[in-house]
């Protein structure tokens, strides 16, 4: 039947044998797995529960929800049916126990769920079980077949797949039989498994046991312990899957909140580091900051950090980064944890950023609150939930150093770790800007964060020949060639600028220091010129002088050259001369005694033929002997 | 036992005295054997206690669920007194006499002169 799976025969295998293991994997690395009959889940719908739960309750089981009075239980529970009726078409029956129909209706109108109206589409069924002990007497024998029948109609009626008994444990109140509850208990959640309906069960919480009648003793699938605790005047919820039998589930102690939309845990997407990397970029909304990115900002969808201390300008880039992106028409989000919107716009026009046309064009949007009217969960909600409603590419929340008053370290790092995985999930690129106090340095104390920023911008006032700059330098950006300059940044009435520092000494110069340093660096240029020039001059000088003396040695050597060329004429005319005269005297003696003179003639020397060298040729014979065998 | 409404005496001289009339609805899931005790029970009751002033009318929810809304039973056999009035409730087979005729909110002591 089911034979395209090559798994399946494995997974029929250890299904005969009665031992399949029931264990859901993390979405997404299961698959080499061979084709097990996984545990199936009904989603709850509600945000981050699903991811903790990984895929939502036990379905056809039961699920208990337990915990004190205002946690959530009811809420949590209803969320499950009005999601599953609105969105997975599955109907469900709501066993109240506490409050009747109208109650519920107007308890949850609040959040947007119409009760009433989808009790009309059937998709929905609210029956009240009052149970008042004043009203009830009892005689003898008894079992609660009322209540089976009356769930069960309920089921059939709309054909549930759902069903919540809130607070079976008020039978107990209305019920004096103990025995008799428990048994019927059992059977109930053992019928409920029969009827293919996914339960959730809710229960007060007990002194030391989860809840105050003993229900997890029954309902063993998976337990949800809800806790609402405060620390520090801040009340937080919080939720803990106590256990999930043939799941994984994520372990901690995750906060939650009850919102305008209901409830959401926010563990949102920390379980698995899987949102998408991608190649763009986009400008910091300063050209020359961007050629510090190799020319092309940061990468999109990543996250930054500028941090700097009191009035370093940190502020001002996020303000040029969120003008950047309106003028290039994205939306842009700006979380003021300091400002009023009009204030900072005010501000910002000082340094030249006009961010006034961005949100009239509903481009940039502000969303201003002291942090400390909330806290952190709400914080991260709101941020949710703005990020929902407004879409936005850009982000700026200014500055992260509010939320951190707000909570502990620990829980501040958890929630930072839950935001930025959300904002990455949504491809959203955002600015955090954080102050450091002036004592300390800024690499240490982001330490918290730093793990989970992807580029970090460092601010510095740099205090020098009384008065004060700003010095700007990139501590980090992930898989991108990064400058490992320090710039000045300047804030003038025209915008930012970034003006390349000097160095002397080891010392990095800025403000009015690097300029005296720059004025004095050219003088002591011109001054180096001047002196080359002189060189270059003298130079050519000492040339001009040495070939002017060459060619006085020259002219004076030719003189003497002429004069003695001139000897050596006179010389030889002088010698053929007389030697014309010695032969006119000789032809004149000759002529005088002409036959006295005869030709003489001797003969050679004879050369006869050499002997042979006797030597040589016996040391050859020899030779020729020794070479034959 | 009849299974749908099944009306025991309705004598003429109770409807002329309506606050002496007794409107008593049981509710059971079934022909068990706590339905059947119960019916017993309170039949035997009445005759003693209500002779010609009351009305049973039997109700089984297997064939009629939805009515369990209606009178918020949870439990079965469950008896409810509609009339007189306050509605009362009382639950179990109905084997304790006294807890039934308190419930009811009926005098042990017999009403026979």
């Amino acid at each position: 039947m089911e034979q395209q799976f090559g798994g399946d025969r494995y997974a029929r295998g250890l299904r005969g044998s009665g031992k399949a293991r029931r264990i859901e994997g993390v979405a997404g690395m299961t698959r080499q797995k061979p084709n097990l009959e996984l545990l199936e889940k009904a989603p709850t719908g509600i945000a981050g529960l699903d991811e903790i739960t990984l895929g939502g309750f036990p379905r056809c089981r039961a699920t208990l929800i337990c915990g004190g009075a205002g946690c959530g239980k009811t809420l949590t529970a209803l969320e499950f049916l009005v999601h599953g009726a609105t969105e997975y078409n599955e109907p469900g029956v709501f066993m109240a126990f506490e409050e009747t129909e109208e109650e519920l209706a107007r308890n949850v109108a609040s959040l947007g769920f119409d009760l009433k109206g989808l009790v009309k589409r059937k998709k929905l069924v609210v029956d009240y079980v009052r149970v008042e002990r004043s009203e009830i007497e009892e005689t003898g024998e008894y079992d609660l077949e009322g209540l089976f029948i009356r769930l069960g109609y309920a089921i059939d009626s709309i054909k549930a797949k759902r069903v919540v008994l809130d607070t079976v444990e008020a039978l107990f109140g209305g019920l004096s039989q103990e025995g008799i509850l428990r048994a019927e208990l059992r059977r109930l959640f053992r019928w409920l498994k029969g009827k293919g309906v996914t339960a959730v069960i809710t229960g007060e919480r007990g002194e030391n046991t989860l809840t105050r009648h003993g229900l997890e003793e029954y309902v063993a699938d998976c337990v949800i312990l809800l806790d609402n605790r405060v620390i520090n005047q801040v009340s937080t919820r919080r939720l803990r899957i106590v256990k999930y039998r043939g799941s994984l589930h994520g372990t901690n102690e995750y906060p939650f909140l009850i919102g305008q939309s209901g409830l959401s845990v926010l563990p949102i997407t920390s379980l698995c580091l899987d949102h998408a990397a991608g190649r763009g970029r986009v400008s910091t909304g300063v050209p020359q900051l961007d050629d510090m990115f190799g020319g092309r900002g940061f990468y999109r969808a990543s996250t930054v950090l500028i941090s700097g201390g009191a009035g370093a300008g940190k502020s001002s880039i996020a303000a040029a980064f969120a003008r950047g992106g309106v003028e290039r028409g994205e939306r842009v989000l700006y979380f003021s944890f300091e400002e009023s919107p009009e204030q900072f716009m005010r501000n910002m026009r000082s340094v030249g950023i006009n961010l006034r046309p961005g949100v009239d064009k509903g481009l940039l949007k502000f969303n201003s609150i002291r942090p400390s009217l909330r806290g952190l969960e709400m914080h991260l909600l709101a941020i949710h939930e703005a990020v929902r409603d407004f879409q936005p590419r850009l982000m700026v929340i200014d500055p992260i150093t509010n939320l951190i008053s707000v909570g502990d370290p620990l829980e501040v790092r958890s929630m930072l770790t839950r935001l930025i995985d959300f904002l990455k999930h949504e491809q959203i690129t955002t600015i955090f800007t954080s102050l450091t106090p002036a004592a300390e340095t800024s690499d240490k104390s982001e330490a918290g964060v730093s793990s989970l920023i992807d580029t970090w911008i460092s601010l510095r006032n740099v205090e020098n020949a009384g008065e004060r700059n700003r010095a700007l330098h990139v501590l980090k950006s992930r898989g991108m060639a990064h400058s490992n300059q320090v710039r000045e940044f300047q804030l003038t009435s025209a915008g930012i600028k970034l003006v390349a520092v000097s160095v002397s000494g080891g010392d990095v110069l800025v403000g009015s220091a690097r300029f005296a340093h720059d004025v004095q660096t050219a003088a002591e240029a011109s001054k180096r010129k001047e002196e080359l020039e002189r060189l270059r001059r003298a130079v050519e000088n000492k040339r001009r002088a040495a070939s002017a003396r060459i060619s006085a040695l020259q002219a004076e050597s030719e003189a003497e050259l002429d004069e003695l060329n001139r000897r050596i004429a006179e010389e030889s005319t002088r010698i053929s001369a007389l030697s014309n005269a010695s032969e006119a005297m000789l032809r004149r003696r000759m002529d005088g005694n002409a036959h006295s003179g005869g030709a003489l003639s001797e003969p050679g020397p004879q050369r006869g033929p050499r002997p042979p060298r006797r030597n040589a040729s016996d040391g050859s014979a020899k030779q020729q002997t020794q070479v034959e065998p | 036992m009849t299974t749908s409404r099944a009306r025991s005496r309705k004598p003429g001289t109770a409807r002329n005295d309506n606050k002496e009339f007794w409107k008593l609805r049981l509710y059971v899931a079934g022909e068990t054997p706590k339905s059947l005790t119960a019916f017993a029970n309170l039949k035997r009751i009445c005759e003693e206690h209500l002779a010609g002033k009351y009305h049973i009318e039997i109700v089984d929810l297997i064939k009629d669920p939805k009515l369990a809304r209606g009178d918020q039973i949870i439990a079965v056999p469950t008896l409810v007194r509609k009339l007189p009035e306050p509605v009362r409730k009382i639950i179990g087979d109905l084997s304790n006499v006294e807890r039934t005729l308190v419930g009811l909110d009926l005098k042990p002591v017999p009403l026979r002169e």
